[in-house]
């Protein structure tokens, strides 16, 4: 399969990918917008009107930048775990794997279609979070990277997911016991600086706290993090967790007897 | 010729201890017609599934078209098309969609993918469902589907498992014609595994028999059906029958008043038989073979097969549906 045959078969799994979300957008764009709403009404103004300013920022104005990664990283993730599970499933697989597609175009399609929703979730929950606080974007490009960045490391996640699952309650399990947990203690809501000592430590384990500090400085210029060893860890994550799902898919785990 | 396939050695055994392949070896010639029989479970679709990337080898070498398929993959799945035995396309899908999506994973441009997803579709009769979902079709249209989907690259090799499994027999006369059209019109070569065994005979030309992952037999359809020196006629009679004629060499039984079976050996003549039934004032308005010709040879390997491993089955007979 040359250049141009591979990019066709990598358009193709990506043109399937995003009509699939598309044509389901009840149950994959709404909801999330929804729920920041919601979030917006009860932490930001309902809760957050009786915070004092965080980094200087009003509670609610502070938020957004968490509430539109959390949509990123949920949705990538998501996307390509019930995606890539179902196509398993259903042995739609079975068409990719007897095409000439290499296992870096299968990743790279599966990859790209997660990161697609979780791109346009995340464009939608910006624009229901800027109904209720003041546009902010400080450093497009550092936004834009990293959130970019962070839903390739998450589509990935989804997929590794996929591979190994051999029931829909193994696909629930990562987002609902790790991801979770990760996201919303990875600085949504709240600045480092308020834990103590201990717990800033332990926060700093969080790989999903580097991606929204590095979010919150795209969007409002500050973070409690270093900007470049948020960027490294996010692409070293990127790198590796690609490097494993291509050789799974190549060796044919949980995809072949 | 060159060979379409060539299977040397292979072995597939699985994790829970089942040796599925024991060594199989297998040559299919180019523009070959071959049919690949077996009982359940004797390792037609591992095979398949081997050859067509699906399932991991333990041991041996595949070449399709002389690529090897550990060295590359790729060009030796290029040429394959595969017809599974189970529906695995996205129900959710249309029709013409999930035609065009295979040709693009095959590297095949949406403009180029078009138009041969329309040639398939309107050969099998599928054009006016193209927009339908694929989950609204007949069993038959979906297995039409998956025949149009495995053609839409010019595969030079067709691998059908089982591919008119629950269709009715007009739809199956109709995919027989197709398939015998684009064997000898086009030279794709044909892989056909089948459990209706007068679909093998009548399509063709060589055929393989495997059972425990071994084969037994591989020869050409002609020779194998030669070596059969014993065939059952029933005859169906106009009047009842009052009197068993009697014929020389020949042993005849009524089954009712106006049915007869007769058994006859190589190389005696059925014209002898119909002379014996005139004189005796009888007159025979059908007849029909008992048993398919090819069903009653391939049991019998199978069952020599079962008696020399001391595997027999349970009804004495292998599992022929």
């Amino acid at each position: 399969m040359n250049l141009r045959a591979a990019w066709i078969a990598y358009r193709t799994i990506v043109i399937r990918e995003v009509l699939r979300f598309a044509r389901i957008w009840v149950q994959t764009i709404v909801p999330p917008a929804v729920t920041t709403a919601l979030y917006f009404v009860i932490f930001g103004h309902l809760i957050g009107s009786q915070l004092d300013d965080m980094q200087g920022y009003a509670y609610v104005d502070y938020i957004v930048p968490g509430l539109i990664m959390m949509s990123v990283i949920t949705q990538s993730y998501a996307n390509v775990v019930s995606s890539f599970f179902g196509t398993k499933y259903h042995r739609n697989i079975e068409e990719m794997l007897t095409s000439p597609m290499s296992s870096v175009v299968i990743v790279a399609g599966f990859v790209t279609g997660g990161v697609a929703r979780g791109m346009a979730v995340g464009g939608v929950v910006s624009l229901v979070a800027y109904a209720f606080a003041e546009p902010r974007i400080a450093h497009p490009g550092v936004a834009l990277g990293i959130a970019l960045l962070t839903a390739v490391v998450f589509a990935l996640g989804g997929l590794i997911n996929a591979i190994y699952a051999k029931t829909f309650d193994d696909i629930s399990i990562v987002p609902t016991f790790v991801l979770t947990p990760l996201t919303y203690l990875g600085g949504v809501f709240y600045t480092i600086d308020l834990l103590p000592d201990f717990w800033q430590q332990v926060s700093l384990v969080n790989p999903i706290l580097y991606m929204i500090n590095a979010f919150r400085y795209g969007l409002l210029g500050v973070t409690d993090i270093r900007l470049g060893l948020a960027f490294l860890i996010t692409l070293l994550f990127a790198l590796a967790l690609f490097l494993i799902a291509v050789r799974m898919i190549q060796k044919g785990v949980g995809i072949k007897h | 010729m060159s060979d379409a396939l060539r299977v040397e050695g292979l072995t597939k055994s699985y994790g829970n201890g089942v040796d599925a392949l024991k060594g199989v070896d297998l040559v299919v010639a180019e523009a070959d017609f071959f049919a690949l029989l077996g009982p359940n479970g004797a390792g037609k679709s591992t095979l398949i599934g081997i050859v067509s990337s699906l399932v991991n080898k333990t041991a041996g070498r595949v070449a399709v078209f002389g690529e090897d398929l550990d060295r590359n993959p790729r060009a030796a799945r290029a040429a394959i098309g595969l017809v599974p035995q189970e529906f695995n396309f996205n129900i959710w899908e249309p029709v013409e969609e999930i035609v065009i999506n295979q040709a693009g994973y095959f590297g095949i441009p949406r403009g180029q993918a078009k138009v041969e997803a329309r040639k398939h579709l309107t050969a099998l009769g599928l054009w006016e469902k193209r927009r339908d979902q694929a989950s609204t079709l007949s069993g038959g249209m979906k297995r039409r589907l998956m025949i149009a989907r495995a053609l839409v690259h010019k595969p030079k090799l067709l691998i059908l498992d089982e591919p008119t499994a629950g269709v009715d027999i007009e739809i199956r006369q109709s995919m027989w014609h197709f398939l015998r059209e684009l064997n000898e019109h086009y030279g794709t070569t044909v892989i056909l595994t089948t459990h209706y065994l007068e679909e093998a005979e009548n399509l063709c030309r060589r055929i393989a028999i495997i059972d425990h992952g071994t084969i037994i037999e591989n020869t050409s359809m002609r020779s194998l059906l030669g070596r059969l020196n014993r065939e059952t006629f029933v005859l169906y009679l106009r009047e009842p029958l009052e009197t068993l004629p009697k014929v020389a060499d020949m042993e005849i039984r009524q089954q009712d008043e106006t049915t007869l079976e007769v058994d006859l050996v190589a190389g005696q003549s059925l014209s002898r038989l119909f002379d014996a039934l005139n004189q005796a004032g009888l007159e025979v308005i059908s007849l029909r073979n008992k048993r398919n010709r090819l069903e009653e040879l391939f049991m019998r390997l199978v069952k020599e097969g079962n008696a020399a491993l001391g595997q027999g089955r349970i009804a004495g007979d292998p599992e022929v549906v």
